[in-house]
């Protein structure tokens, strides 16, 4: 398909409780590209694939948590245009002036029916990634960390999962790629969305608090790189909470591990490409175990429960 | 290194902890359990723990889940502090019903 609208997840800011703890293990132990400090603190980084300026942005805060996940979206107009559209399906939008963000342009920012904060933006600085845009050669994994591909997708938990979904499939042109259906089979406990031919851009649970994160991703090549990065962890110290194993949801194989301020990423690999053509697929209640953790087929009680 | 002894009250269960680990991940490398795990981290206050006796070493921990009252109380999450003493606590996080059964000994002295 050709990509038009939202493209991709550009950026999460991540909420820290020691910044400078919290910059030192992004950099050294996820393998993130430092890009700068702002005015008021926060911290970014960019991946060594990527290449516009920044994709993480840390915020020192009392608390853990996201305060926002933001998608590219294709130029200007489409972001005019998509503001107007979530304005007509009725929700409020803001703008957020060109350079708040380091090297980010005007973003329209606003809240789904979870309480999360979303934003959209057309412009980040091209930076290039790590070599560059003539005669690049292969890129050569030899610094320190884990060194993932992209920030690929979150995860978030809220109660009105159904609202948010529309907003994406209504008004952003996602897709939905599967589904876990809670005991009555009727009810969502969970939709994994789509805005581009990934299994997932971000996927939604059911919750009794809004507003709440489950993890944000990182793409990585292969099932090695993702047991290079088990090994990282462990040498490191990382808190892992799942992995590494396989999704039956995705396909993707995966690590979820938290960072210092206990906020959970996952370094994920793999998942089908998904075109909207496709029908969704559906887990029943009785399956979800295997659809989370295809190798065990059970959930365990951290993974459920533990958000911030 | 020091390494001091860690009793959970709830469960009667106790294991020693040396004075380089936090007091949650003492428990989880011996393979002991009693107080509940999330992040590890200071985050998602599932670990959180009053203690009742005993010395520690703290750091930062999220303010959603351990308010200043609760910190001058003795109320932490155990992924954060580090034991300088034999420590006593309760268990006061989020998943205690999933885990804080007593054990058959614990039981049998408490009905003597």
């Amino acid at each position: 398909m050709a990509l038009t609208g939202v493209l991709r997840p550009g950026h999460a800011q991540i909420r820290v409780l020691d910044i400078e703890e919290s910059a030192k293990w992004y950099e050294n132990v996820l393998g993130l590209v430092p890009m700068g400090k702002d005015a008021s603190g926060r911290v970014y980084f960019k991946t060594r694939a990527e290449r516009d300026h920044n994709s993480v942005i840390l915020r020192q805060a009392d608390r853990a948590g996201m305060d926002f996940f933001g998608y590219k979206v294709l130029d200007k107009t489409t972001l005019d245009d998509l503001d107007k559209k979530l304005q007509a399906h009725g929700v409020k939008t803001e703008r957020i002036p060109a350079g708040e963000l380091l090297e980010t342009g005007e973003r329209v920012r606003f809240k789904i029916p979870t309480g999360h904060t979303i934003e959209l933006y057309a412009e980040k600085k091209d930076v290039g990634n790590a070599t560059g845009y003539t005669n690049p050669e292969m890129d050569v994994i030899d610094g320190p960390g884990i060194t993932p591909i992209r920030l690929d997708h979150c995860l978030i938990y809220g109660g009105d999962i159904d609202g948010a979904r529309e907003v994406f499939t209504k008004v952003l042109g996602f897709t939905l790629v599967e589904r876990v259906k809670l005991e009555d089979g009727t009810t969502d406990l969970a939709t994994w969305l789509t805005c581009s031919a990934k299994a997932h851009d971000i996927a939604l649970v059911r919750h009794g608090e809004d507003d709440k994160l489950h993890h944000v991703s990182f793409q990585l090549g292969s099932w090695e790189q993702v047991l290079r990065a088990a090994d990282i962890m462990s040498k490191n110290r990382v808190s892992i909470d799942v992995g590494p194993t396989r999704h039956g949801i995705t396909n993707g194989t995966t690590i979820y591990f938290f960072d210092p301020s206990g906020n959970r990423l996952e370094t994920f690999c793999g998942g089908y490409d998904h075109y909207p053509d496709m029908n969704p697929i559906t887990w029943t209640w009785d399956e979800v175990g295997a659809g989370i953790f295809y190798h065990n087929r059970k959930l365990n009680d951290a993974f459920l429960s533990v958000v911030t | 290194m020091p390494a001091y002894t860690i009793t959970i009250d709830d469960t009667g269960e106790s294991y020693r902890c040396v004075d380089y680990r936090s007091v949650l991940e003492g428990m989880e490398a011996l393979g002991k359990k009693g107080i509940p795990v999330g992040c590890r981290n200071g985050g998602c206050g599932v670990c959180k723990v009053q203690v009742t006796a005993g010395s520690y070493s703290r750091r930062v921990m999220s303010r959603e889940h351990v308010s200043e009252a609760d910190e001058a109380a003795g109320c932490v999450l155990s992924c954060r502090i580090k034991p300088t003493s034999d420590l006593h606590l309760s268990v006061l996080g989020a998943m205690k019903k999933n885990v804080c059964r007593p054990l058959p000994e614990a039981a049998a002295v408490s009905a003597v």
